[in-house]
Parts: C-alpha cells; structure tokens; sequence
C-alpha cells in the first residue's frame, strides 16, 4: 500500500499480511507512517496505491463503518457526554442488539478490563487507566474482526504502562484476537508482539518475531531503533565456514559467528553488539574464545539489576551493560579493563541501508 | 485594593442596590407590593411575555441562521469559506437600531420589498410591523453569535471522538445527533444565552420601530415621562435584572458543566473540513449566499439612505447627494467627536482598571478578590437602562466640587457608564492574557534582581499588552455604538455621542439621511475595531463576541 499527502508519501511499497489470531505490531519513531498504515486498515484514509483485504475480501471502498475493525485511539475518545455504560453500549446500540444482551455484554466487557461497577460514572471522573479500560472494553464489545490499537499505552505513566501492557498481552491470547498495535516502544512492542514490523520514513525496514528483530537486525535503523546497540566499523578479512573475521576501525579484530549478511572479504560491514552481550574483565585475566577489547572506563553506573559502563576503547566510546553484577568487581572512571564478547553476540549489518530502503521517498508507480 | 473596590461599588453595586432598594420600599419600610403589583397590570404582564418570547423567538430564529452556516465553516472546505466567515461577523458592526431603520426601508409598510409586493400582487406583508418588526431586526442581529460560539464549539471537537463513533458502525445522521450535536451543545448555549441577554436588554430598536410592550421600553417610558421617582419605571429595572442574571447565571452552570467540548484535543487537521463538490456545494453555497444576503441587508440600506436625499414611497432613492455627510462632518460635528472622546476615554478606564483587576484576581493574594471578581462581572447582566436609571437616582441632586453641578448634568457621566457597562470585557481579556503569562516568568525577573514593579513593566506588561488592547477595542466600538443608557443619561443634545444622534435624526423624515450617514460612520468604526481585534487575536475570528 502506498499513502501521499502533497508529494511526500507517508506510507509506500509496504505489503504485509497478517495472520488471524496474530498480535502484530508497527513499530516505528513518530512520523514513520505507522498510524497512517493503522488508518488505512481503518477506513479513515484512503490508500492511493494499494488494497486492503480482509478475510481474503479487499475493503478499500468500505467505509469505516462498515469495515468492523475496531480501533482504540491514542487519545481514547471516550465521548465525554455518556457514561462509561453508554460509551460501551454505543457500537451495540449501533448493530440494533437487544435492551437486554446490551446490559449483558456490556457487563461482560467491563469485567473483563476490571471496570465491574462504573458503569454510571462519568469519563471526567475517570483516571487515565479506567478512561483506557473503557476504550478497550467499547472496541472489544463489538467483537471486531481486527483489533487495532494506537499507541493505547504513551499517555500513561511508567508504572500503569507496565500494568497494562501484561494485562493486554493476556487479554489478546485469551480472547485471540487478530491485533494489530502502532507504537514507538521497542519494549513494548518486544513484550506484546508475535510479530513486529520495524517502520522508518514510510517503509517497513524488517519484519519479524521479537527475537528476530533483536537479535538479527539486518540494518542500522534495526540495529540502534530497537535496544542500545554499539556499532563498529570494518572490513572483512576472512570469511571461513560459520566465522567471519573483520579488521574493526578500532584496529582489532573481532570474529562474528553468524556470517547471516552476504559479506564478500574485504567488503566494508558494520558489526553490532548488545551492551548486555558484554562483559569487563581486568585488563590480563584470559578472555577464552571470546573477543576481547582494551580499553579504559570512563563512566560507570550502578543501576542495581544491572552497571552500566561506558568504555573508551581507541577514542571509540562502547556501551557495556553487565547485568547481574552481584559479586563482580565494580570499574571506576579510569580502570584500565578489557571488554569481552562472544562471536555469537555479534551481528553484522550493512554499512550504508539497503537499496530497496534508501530513499523511501521516491515515488515508484506500479506498485501492486 | 480598597480604593477600586469603593470605586466599583459607588458606579456599579450601589446605583443597582438603590434601584432595588426603590423598588421594594414604599415609605414605611420594606414591601413587595410594587413588585406582584406588577404581575397585576396587563401591560407589564404583556410586556414581560413579549421580552421572553422575543428573546426565544430572536434565538429560535437565529439557531436557524446560525447553526448551518456554523457547520458549513467549520466541517466542509470550499471557495469562498472565508468570505463566508468575515461576512458572517458584520452582522455585528451594524448598531441594531441603525439595522432597525434600514429594514424599514427595505421591508416596512412603504419599504421596497412591499411596494414591489404591491405592484405585483396588490398586498403587502408587515415585516416590520411591531414586534415582529423587533424580532426581525434583531434576529438579522445577534445571530452571529450563534454562529461564531457554535463554530467554535463545533471546531474543538476532537476528530477521534467522531472517528471512534464511525469505527463502531455510526455515520450520518446518527452520527451526528449521537456525538456530534451533544459535543457541541455547550457553544451553542452560550451563544443562545447570549442573544438572549442581549435582546431583552435591547432598548434602540424598540423605540426606533416605536414598539413599547417591551420590558426595556417599558422602564425607559416610565422614568423618563412619568418622572425620576415613579416606583414602576425600578420595578421593571428589577425584572430586566433578574431575567439576565438568571440567564447568565444558567449561561455559567451550563458551561462550567459540560467544559467537555475542549478537554481533548487530536492531532489531525479537523479544521480543514472536508472538501464537497457537485450538488452538495452548489447547495452549500445557496443557502449561504440567501442566508448572508439577508442578513447583510440592513448595510445595503443604510448606505444608500445615507447618499440619498430623499426616499420615500420609492423603490430606490430619487435624488442621490453627499449632503447628509456635510451635515454631519461639518454642522453636526460633535456628535462624531463626542463619540470618539467618550468611548476612547472609557476604553482608556477600561484598559487600567482591567489589567488592575485580572492582576490582583490572579495575583493578588489581597483579602476580597471573589468580591471584586463578583461586581467587575456584574455588568454583563445590568440591562443599560438599569444602570442609567440607578446613575440618575443616585447622583441626580448631588452637586460634585468641580463640575458645578451633579454628575449627570455632566457629559463624564456618560464615559463612566460606558467604561463600567464594558468593563467586563478588559478584565477578561487581561485575565486571559494574564493567565497565559507563566508566574515563573515573573519570578525569574525578580529572581535576577527586578522589584515587582520592575518586573510588571519589563515582563508582565509586555506580554499582556495585546490582550489589553484587544480588550480595549472591545470596549471601544461598543461604547461607541451605546445606546441603552447614553439615551437616558445624555444631559444635553450637544454633548450626544454618534447613537443618540442617530436617534434624534430619525425622529423627523428629513433627518433621516443624516442619521444614516451617522449610521455609516458608526459602521466604520465598529468594523476597524473589529477587524484590529481580530488581528491582535491571531485570526481567531469573534473572539470578542464569545461568552
């Protein structure tokens, strides 16, 4: 599908499809067309390039009333003049179900988000976990075909989000719904999703289960948009069998163990490493197998479950985050230490996106 | 503190105390006899039933006018939307009584829609008969008022409570009454609430149309043929104060209630509106077009009256001349001048007194300030002619050092009820640009060494200027167009602003286009002041016209 506003395409060349029962999430910075994409599916916008099939049927001309998907909305939309029973009655009222299973249902579906009892209460005397409850409970009501959900989590605060994040994920499996969620929380989308679209400037960068796309980016974006990770420039010397060995710009080498990327020796990559793939070790302790990186601290914080370092190896900084760190020694500022990892925690990812990504701006006609 | 406080006291609680106090005393003691007397004489029974069903009938009227061209602004995108929205507003540059007069050319008995109905048909309709003459005159009026609030209201919608109630299987009408028309509600209230004040406090046109069974005519005939002390004339006064402090008290309730409309607030570009073509412009257009041409007829007439020297019993004026304002400019040049001295020195009262009052209301941590809130908002629902009467009962015999003689022989009296009755608007323009202006601000001025002052006129003063201005224009074009009081405090003809030359000119045939070409002038400048206020507030159309 392809969506423009003026000459700049906010959504183009994306094409996904999404399995029934799926939590499916478009991941994304804001501005990347992921709630376009979400209101396309919609009905609120329409695509210029492109169709919408649902159930093996193409939608596009639906109007959003006729499409059932149920959508929850960023800012919620309770309407503001009825109460929370009326709120979610209205899409019953709308389908011209009975007085009686309208009582019923919406019973059901405020139990269901823990909202047994508020049905005459006003939205202004709602918190904004109850007002995000309803929403749910309204869109779910109506048991749409799909679920849509718009950033439904970013107007609430940490401790809530966390809360409502696992109650939705064990919402969403016990119901089954099809689901499709936009945000731009990694965590989120890692901790809710079966499968995740990372998006950037209109186009979907890679798509995958969460643990594909944490552990195997296979670009940059991927790479630093999801998760800290430290990027080291080089060029390939050697690629053998499993092992790939790349001469980093830091004049060291370091072997990966998953040659995943098409990397031609002598080919310029950049090589990715999880700060928590990372551990210190006092500058002559053995390092095994593992790569292994002098450098000298230049910051370091105890975070409780986790220290955070940060590692000034040949004037490149390196993130290292050494979690469980009871019993391991704590580097100050200025130890002089050596920075280990397994090939395995190491990806490669080209130097410069992919060609299919680059300039997700241009307008291609003939798409679909 | 004390001081304003005396101040507001002596021209605006103590005058309206005294007319309440006249009212319900006779020279005993306390009494409510003059007050059920009043439901006991059919003509202020009738009087009180016409107000009300004027005010009803003039804002049924104006929903009908009002609310589509609301809609059409506000919801759909076409060529000439915003010729629709600036025409929409001059409804209000008009003075209502100078619309009165121009009507009547056009629709009364001999007016040029009646004498073509006669050659045509051999009848004629009485547009202007009476109080259906008033209702018309002052629906063409007061409707933007309708309009603008529901527009704005309609405006701060949020496009996903509408999209929320489609996602769920709701569209078109339903739509609409389910969501659409209750989040709307609370501006359409207010503006209704709005015409009505306003129309029951409306004393010019009644007395232009010579139409007296009203409320405001009523108290104005009383006092000023039968005498100062003629109990009935503050009876009305009391009546005409309760019906508007009720209303805007219902105005209040209603929208400290349902403050809904602006809580949240999308993100999408709603404002737009959606662009239609084909059949549904062309009907867009059409109903717009007939409706604003309507209402855009009192204009037309003044400004040909004005260039004509004479009109009568003729489609057209017969001999056109620029006479009428070589009257005015030059052998009756005070009236203009009068006006620009009164209203611009109250506009200059209004401006201190208003930022001295939204300053202390917001900043002020001074014993009294519900108080002072409580008498600087008063005047929103003291009827002009409620306020005029209290002026000449309280400072009528009262000899002021200086003016040698009491304050109503004066022309200062004028300015004074022209600052207070407007009063209100400066304070709240301040206090809206005074609330804007984060008290951190201030408190790094004098974080950084500035005393108060200092900071008030380096930081606080600065930053509220436009909100004072826009007030101060406000204040400006209406006091300048004042009619309600200034025809009862008016101590002389010569010290008469712009509205009571108008009135005194149409009193006679021949005085008639002069009185138009008065009506020009005053056309003129409540268009500039409205035009700059609408400037200063960023192109928020009407602002000054909200509740």
């Amino acid at each position: 599908m392809g969506k423009r506003f003026g000459e700049t395409w906010a959504v183009r060349a994306v094409s996904l499809s999404i399995r029934v029962g799926e939590f499916y999430t478009f991941l994304g910075p804001s501005g990347c067309g992921k709630t376009t994409l979400l209101r396309m599916i919609a009905g609120f916008a329409a695509p210029d390039e492109g169709s919408v099939w649902l159930d093996g049927e193409v939608v596009n001309a639906l109007p959003p009333w006729k499409r059932d998907v149920g959508m929850v909305f960023q800012s919620y939309a309770i309407w503001p003049h009825m109460t929370v029973f009326e709120n979610v009655a209205f899409g019953l009222r709308e389908r011209r179900v009975s007085r009686a299973d309208i009582e019923r249902q919406v019973g059901e579906a405020l139990r269901m988000v823990n909202l047994e009892g508020m049905e005459g209460r006003r939205p202004s005397q709602l918190s904004g976990g109850q007002q995000q409850r309803v929403a749910l409970a309204r869109t779910l009501v109506v048991q749409p075909r799909v679920l849509l959900l718009d950033e439904p989590l970013s107007n609430l605060d940490a401790r809530l989000r966390a809360q409502m994040r696992i109650e939705l994920l064990k919402l969403q499996r016990d119901l089954g719904i099809t689901t499709i969620y936009v945000t731009h929380d990694q965590e989120e989308a890692l901790a809710l999703s079966t499968r995740i679209a990372v998006m950037s400037a209109g186009s979907v960068i890679q798509e995958g289960t969460p643990r594909e796309i944490y552990e195997a980016p296979r670009e940059r974006f991927v790479a630093e948009f999801v998760g800290a990770s430290n990027l080291l420039g080089g060029a390939v010397r050697q690629a053998t069998g499993d092992t790939l060995t790349v001469t980093t710009d830091l004049g060291v080498e370091v072997r990966a163990a998953r040659p995943s990327a098409a990397a031609p020796e002598g080919g310029r990559i950049l090589l990715t490493v999880r700060p928590e793939a990372m551990d210190l070790l006092p500058p002559g302790e053995p390092a095994d197998h593992r790569n292994r990186l002098e450098g000298r601290v230049v910051a370091s914080a105890f975070q409780g479950a986790a220290i955070q370092y940060e590692v000034e190896v040949s004037e490149t900084l390196l993130r290292a985050s050494v979690t469980n760190p009871k019993g391991k020694r704590l580097f100050q500022r200025g130890d002089l230490v050596a920075v280990v990892f397994a090939p395995e925690d190491v990806g490669i990812v080209p130097e410069e996106p992919r060609a299919e990504s680059r300039e997700p701006s241009v307008v291609r006609s003939g798409q679909d | 503190m004390a001081g304003l406080l005396l101040l507001l006291t002596l021209f605006i609680l103590y005058p309206l105390l005294r007319v309440l106090f006249v009212a319900v005393s006779d020279g005993q003691g306390l009494t409510l006899r003059y007050l059920l007397n009043f439901f006991d004489r059919p003509l202020f029974r009738e009087a009180l039933v016409n107000s009300l069903g004027a005010g009803g009938l003039a804002v049924a009227f104006g929903s009908l006018l009002g609310v589509p061209l609301a809609y059409f602004s506000v919801r759909y995108q076409f060529r000439g939307k915003l010729v629709l929205q600036t025409l929409g507003v001059l409804p209000l540059v008009i003075p209502p009584f100078v619309g009165a007069v121009a009507l009547q050319l056009i629709l009364g008995r001999s007016g040029m829609v009646n004498l073509l109905l006669l050659r045509w048909f051999g009848t004629s309709v009485p547009f202007m008969e009476g109080l259906t003459g008033v209702i018309l005159v002052q629906t063409l009026h007061y409707f933007p008022f309708i309009m603008l609030n529901t527009a704005v209201s309609l405006a701060n919608i949020d496009p996903s409570l509408e999209e929320m109630a489609q996602n769920l299987g709701s569209h078109g009408w339903r739509l609409f009454r389910r969501v659409t028309l209750p989040l709307m509600l609370p501006g359409y209230v207010a503006g209704c609430l709005l015409t009505f004040i306003r129309v029951i406090d409306d004393l010019g046109t009644p007395l232009m149309l010579n139409y007296t069974k009203l409320l405001a005519p009523q108290a104005y005939l009383r006092i000023t043929t039968i005498g100062i002390d003629d109990v009935d004339g503050y009876v009305v006064c009391v009546i005409l104060v309760v019906l508007s402090l009720v209303s805007l008290w219902a105005a209040r309730k209603y929208l400290g209630l349902s403050e809904y409309a602006t809580v949240q607030r999308g993100t999408t570009g709603a404002e737009i509106g959606r662009p239609i073509r084909g059949m549904k412009l062309a009907v867009v257009l059409l109903i717009s077009a007939g409706m604003l041409g309507i209402s855009l007829l009192p204009h037309l007439g003044i400004l040909v009256l004005s260039l004509s020297r004479i009109w009568s019993f003729s489609l057209l004026p017969t001999i056109y001349t620029l006479g009428n304002y070589e009257e005015i400019l030059f052998r009756t040049p005070h009236f203009v001048k009068n006006t620009l001295l009164y209203a611009l020195l109250a506009a200059g009262v209004d401006i201190v007194l208003g930022a001295i009052i939204a300053w202390l209301l917001l900043r002020g941590r001074v014993f009294g300030r519900n108080l002072l809130d409580a008498i600087a908002t008063m005047p929103l629902a003291i009827p002009g002619v409620v306020l005029a009467v209290g002026y000449l009962r309280v400072f009528h015999g009262w000899d002021v050092p200086g003016l040698g003689g009491p304050l109503t022989g004066s022309w200062v009296i004028l300015v004074i009820a022209y600052a207070m009755r407007r009063l209100p608007y400066t304070v709240r323009a301040s206090y809206a640009a005074l609330q804007q202006i984060h008290v951190s601000l201030e408190e790094a001025a004098q974080n950084l060494g500035a005393n108060q002052v200092r900071t008030f006129w380096k930081v606080t003063f600065p930053l509220m200027v436009g909100g004072l201005v826009a007030g101060g224009l406000i204040s400006f074009m209406t006091s300048a167009v004042e009619l309600s009081s200034t025809i009862m405090l008016v101590p002389r003809i010569e010290m008469g602003p712009i509205a009571y030359g108008i009135y005194v000119y149409m009193q006679s045939a021949v005085g008639r286009g002069p009185g138009a070409a008065l009506g020009v002038v005053a056309i003129l400048l409540v268009g500039l002041c409205t035009y700059l206020t609408n400037r200063i507030f960023a192109g928020r159309s009407g602002s000054a016209f909200r509740v």
